[in-house]
C-alpha cells in the first residue's frame, strides 16, 4: 500500500458545513437568535396581558405610606413610613438572619465534619446522626419543629428558663446578656482593628522572610502577640472595660435590657443554621477526604510536623475542593430564609407578600423581591469567587 | 563506628488488628549498602519498609535508624524522617505545588534553608534526574516517569542518609521504567544507602549488595543477587522466581 504523505490541510478544501470553526460560530448565532425570540415573545405577551388587566409596572407606590405594622423592626419603622422603608426593614431582617446563619452554619458544619472524621466512634456516630437527620427532612418541617414544637414547651415569662450567661428563655423569646460598647469603647475597637491588620501584615511578611532566609522569624507568636498587645493597649486607652454587659431583668410583666431574640427569629436562625450546617459538614468532610492518604504520607515522610502537614499540604488542597460548593450553600441559606414567611418572621419576602395584599402591585413587588435575592446572590458569589480565584491561582 | 549498621531491625512484628503482617524480621543495613526486597504481593514488603520511617508503627522488636531508636517520641520520629527519604509507588507529588515547590518545601520548612539555597539544590537534583526544564510545571502536566523522578529529587533534597523505595516502577508504563531505574542506579553508585522493594532483576543484578525474599511476613531467604538468581535454596523462592522470570 502506498503511503500517503500527509497533505497540508487546505482550509479552502473543507466544505463550510464540515468546518468546525464555522459550525461553532453558527451554533452560537442560532442559540442567541432562539433566546432572543423567546424573550421577545414572553415580554410582549406579558406587557399585553398586564395592560389588559390594568396592572402597571410603575414603582411609584414605593413612596406611598405602607400602612402595615412590622413587629420588632431592626431599623426604625412605623406604618406611616413608605413601602420602600418597609422593604428595607425586610431586607435588614433577611441580612441579619442570613448573616448570622452563614457564620453559625460554617463553624458548626466544620466542627461536625471534624467529629465525623474523628476516630472516636461515639463522636463520629453523633455527627452522622446529626447530618442524616437534618439532610433528610425538609427545611420547612425543621422550621416548624423549632418554632411550634420547641417554643410551645418553653415556659411563660414569669417562670423563664435561666441558663448561664444569664440567658432567659420563655414564650416571648430568648433574652441574652449582651455586651454593649461604652462611650470610649470605639477607641478600643479601633486599636484592636489596627492591631489585627498589623498582625496579618507581620504574619505574611515574616513568614515570607522565613522562607527566603531560613531563619526563624517567629511569625506565629509575633502576630498573636501583636493582637494581644493591641487588645491590652486599646483597653487602657479606653480607660477600663470598653464593654458593659447589658443584662436582661424582669421588670413587671416583661424583660428589660439585654438582647431579645424573638421566637420567630430564633426559630428561623436555628433551623437555617442547623440545616445548612449538615450540608456544610458533608462539603468539608468531602474536601478533607479528597486529599489522599498518600499525600499525607509523603508529607510525613519528608519530616514535616503534624501542623505543617495540615497547613502546607492538606488544607490548601481541601480548600480548593470545599470553596465552590460552600458558595452554593451560602446562597441556598440566603434564599431559604424566605421560608420565614411561614412563621411570620418578617424578612424581605414576607414584607413583599403583605405589600402585594396592601398595594395590589404583584408584578413590581415580585420584580423587586427577585432583584433583591439576585443581587444578594451575585454579591455573595462575587466576593467568595475572588477568594476562590485567589487560592485556585496560587495553587494551579 | 563503621561497624555499626545504619539500620538495625531486631525481631520486628506488626499486626493490623488481628492480622499478623510482619512476623519477626531481623535486618542490618550498613552505610552505602543497597538492599533489594522482593516477594509475592501481600507478603508484607511495603509494611516492613514503612515501619522504618514510622509510616506504620511496629508493635514488637526494635528498629534503630542512624543511632536513633524508633519509639513513641515524636522528636525521634521526625528526626528519623528527615534522615530518610521515601519514594512511593504512586509518586504522591503535591498537586497544588510546582515541581520546584514540591522539592523545596521540606528543605525550607524542615531544614530551615534559605529559599535560594533550596532552589539551587533542587535545580542540581533536577539536572541529575534529567528534567531541569520541568521545574516550573505542575505535577499533573508531567508523565509518570517524570513524576517519579521528581519524587526522587524531592526526597533527595533533604539530603537524607537513607533512601527507601516502595515499588517505584510498578505504576509506570514499560517505556518509562528505564529512565527511573537509571536515576536509581546513578544514586546507588554514588554511595547512597538504599532499601528498594522491586522485582526489577536488572536493577538488582547491577547494584544490589543483598536481596531478601519475603513471604507471609517473614524473610524466607537472603543472599547476593548471584546466589538468589543462580542458586536459590528455598522451594518458595524458586517457585516465585520461576513465576516472575517467565515473561
Ligand atoms: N492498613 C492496613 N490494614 C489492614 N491490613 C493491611 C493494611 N495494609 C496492609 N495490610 C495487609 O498486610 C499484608 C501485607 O501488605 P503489604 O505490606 O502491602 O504487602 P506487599 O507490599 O508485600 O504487597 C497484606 O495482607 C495486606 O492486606
Ligand atoms: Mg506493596
Amino acid at each position: 500500500m502506498a503511503l500517503q504523505t500527509p497533505q497540508k490541510t487546505e482550509t479552502t478544501a473543507i466544505p463550510f458545513y464540515r468546518d468546525e470553526r464555522v459550525l461553532q460560530i453558527a451554533a452560537q448565532i442560532i442559540s442567541a437568535v432562539l433566546i432572543f425570540i423567546l424573550l421577545y415573545w414572553a415580554v410582549v405577551n406579558f406587557l399585553r396581558a398586564a395592560e389588559a388587566r390594568n396592572m402597571t409596572l410603575s414603582f411609584g407606590f414605593l413612596k406611598e405610606a405602607a400602612g402595615f405594622p412590622i413587629s420588632n423592626p431592626p431599623i426604625e419603622y412605623d406604618p406611616s413610613m413608605s413601602f420602600a422603608r418597609a422593604f428595607l426593614v425586610g431586607l435588614a431582617n433577611t441580612l441579619i438572619v442570613s448573616g448570622a446563619g452563614v457564620v453559625t452554619a460554617t463553624i458548626l458544619g466544620t466542627l461536625i465534619a471534624l467529629a465525623r472524621l474523628s476516630s472516636n466512634w461515639l463522636m463520629s456516630r453523633i455527627a452522622l446522626a446529626f447530618i442524616e437527620f437534618h439532610r433528610n427532612i425538609p427545611l420547612l418541617v425543621l422550621l416548624f419543629i423549632w418554632y411550634f414544637v420547641v417554643f410551645s414547651f418553653v415556659p411563660p415569662i414569669k417562670d423563664s428558663l435561666v441558663w448561664p450567661g444569664p440567658i432567659f428563655i420563655n414564650k416571648r423569646g430568648i433574652y441574652l446578656s449582651w455586651p454593649r460598647l461604652t462611650e470610649t469603647g470605639p477607641v478600643f475597637l479601633i486599636a484592636l482593628g489596627i492591631g489585627i491588620v498589623v498582625a496579618i501584615a507581620a504574619f505574611s511578611i515574616l513568614r515570607k522572610k522565613r522562607q527566603e532566609t531560613g531563619k526563624k522569624t517567629y511569625f506565629m507568636p509575633v502576630s498573636i502577640g501583636l493582637v494581644v498587645i493591641s487588645f491590652v493597649v486599646g483597653w487602657f486607652l479606653a480607660g477600663g472595660s470598653p464593654f458593659w454587659i447589658d443584662t436582661p431583668s424582669l421588670k413587671g410583666f416583661n424583660f428589660q435590657g439585654g438582647m431579645r431574640l424573638t421566637p420567630e427569629f430564633a426559630g428561623m436562625y436555628l433551623s437555617l443554621s442547623l440545616y445548612t450546617a449538615a450540608f456544610i459538614a458533608e462539603v468539608v468532610r468531602g474536601g478533607i477526604q479528597a486529599v489522599s492518604k498518600g499525600q499525607i504520607e509523603a508529607a510525613r515522610a519528608l519530616g514535616l510536623n503534624q501542623f505543617q502537614v495540615v497547613s502546607l499540604v492538606v488544607m490548601p488542597q481541601a480548600l480548593r475542593i470545599i470553596i465552590p460548593p460552600m458558595i452554593s450553600q451560602y446562597l441556598n441559606l440566603t434564599k431559604n430564609s424566605s421560608l420565614a414567611l411561614a412563621i411570620g418572621f418578617q424578612e424581605v419576602f414576607a414584607v413583599g407578600k403583605i405589600a402585594i395584599n396592601q398595594a395590589g402591585r404583584a408584578v413590581p413587588v415580585f420584580a423587586l423581591i427577585m432583584a433583591t435575592y439576585l443581587s444578594l446572590s451575585l454579591l455573595t458569589s462575587f466576593i467568595l469567587n475572588i477568594y476562590n480565584r485567589r487560592i485556585q491561582f496560587v495553587v494551579r | 563506628m563503621n561497624n555499626e549498621p545504619i539500620i538495625k531491625c531486631r525481631g520486628v512484628h506488626k499486626w493490623y488488628g488481628d492480622f499478623h503482617a510482619i512476623k519477626g524480621v531481623d535486618i542490618d543495613v550498613y552505610e552505602g549498602e543497597v538492599i533489594v526486597i522482593f516477594g509475592p504481593s501481600g507478603s508484607g514488603k511495603s509494611t516492613f519498609i514503612r515501619t522504618i520511617n514510622r509510616l506504620e508503627e511496629h508493635q514488637q522488636g526494635t528498629i534503630i535508624v542512624d543511632g536513633t531508636e524508633l519509639s513513641h517520641d515524636v522528636r525521634n520520629i521526625e528526626k528519623i524522617r528527615t534522615e530518610t527519604g521515601m519514594v512511593f509507588q504512586q509518586f504522591n507529588l503535591f498537586p497544588h505545588l510546582t515541581v520546584m515547590q514540591n522539592i523545596t518545601l521540606a528543605p525550607i520548612w524542615v531544614r530551615n534553608w534559605p529559599r535560594v539555597k533550596a532552589e539551587a539544590k533542587a535545580m542540581e537534583l533536577l539536572e541529575m534526574v534529567g528534567i531541569p526544564e520541568q521545574a516550573q510545571k505542575f505535577p499533573g502536566n508531567l508523565s509518570g516517569g517524570q513524576q517519579q523522578r521528581v519524587a526522587i529529587a524531592r526526597a533527595l533534597a533533604m539530603e537524607p542518609k537513607i533512601m527507601l523505595f516502595d515499588e517505584p516502577t510498578s505504576a509506570l508504563d514499560p517505556e518509562m521504567i528505564k529512565e527511573v531505574l537509571d536515576a536509581m542506579i546513578d544514586l546507588a553508585k554514588s554511595g547512597m544507602t538504599m532499601i528498594v522493594v522491586t522485582h526489577e532483576m536488572g536493577f538488582a543484578r547491577e547494584v544490589a549488595d543483598r536481596m531478601y525474599f519475603f513471604d507471609e511476613g517473614k524473610i524466607i531467604e537472603t543472599g547476593t543477587p548471584d546466589e538468589i538468581y543462580r542458586n536459590p535454596q528455598e522451594d518458595r523462592t524458586k517457585l516465585f522466581l520461576s513465576q516472575i522470570l517467565q515473561h
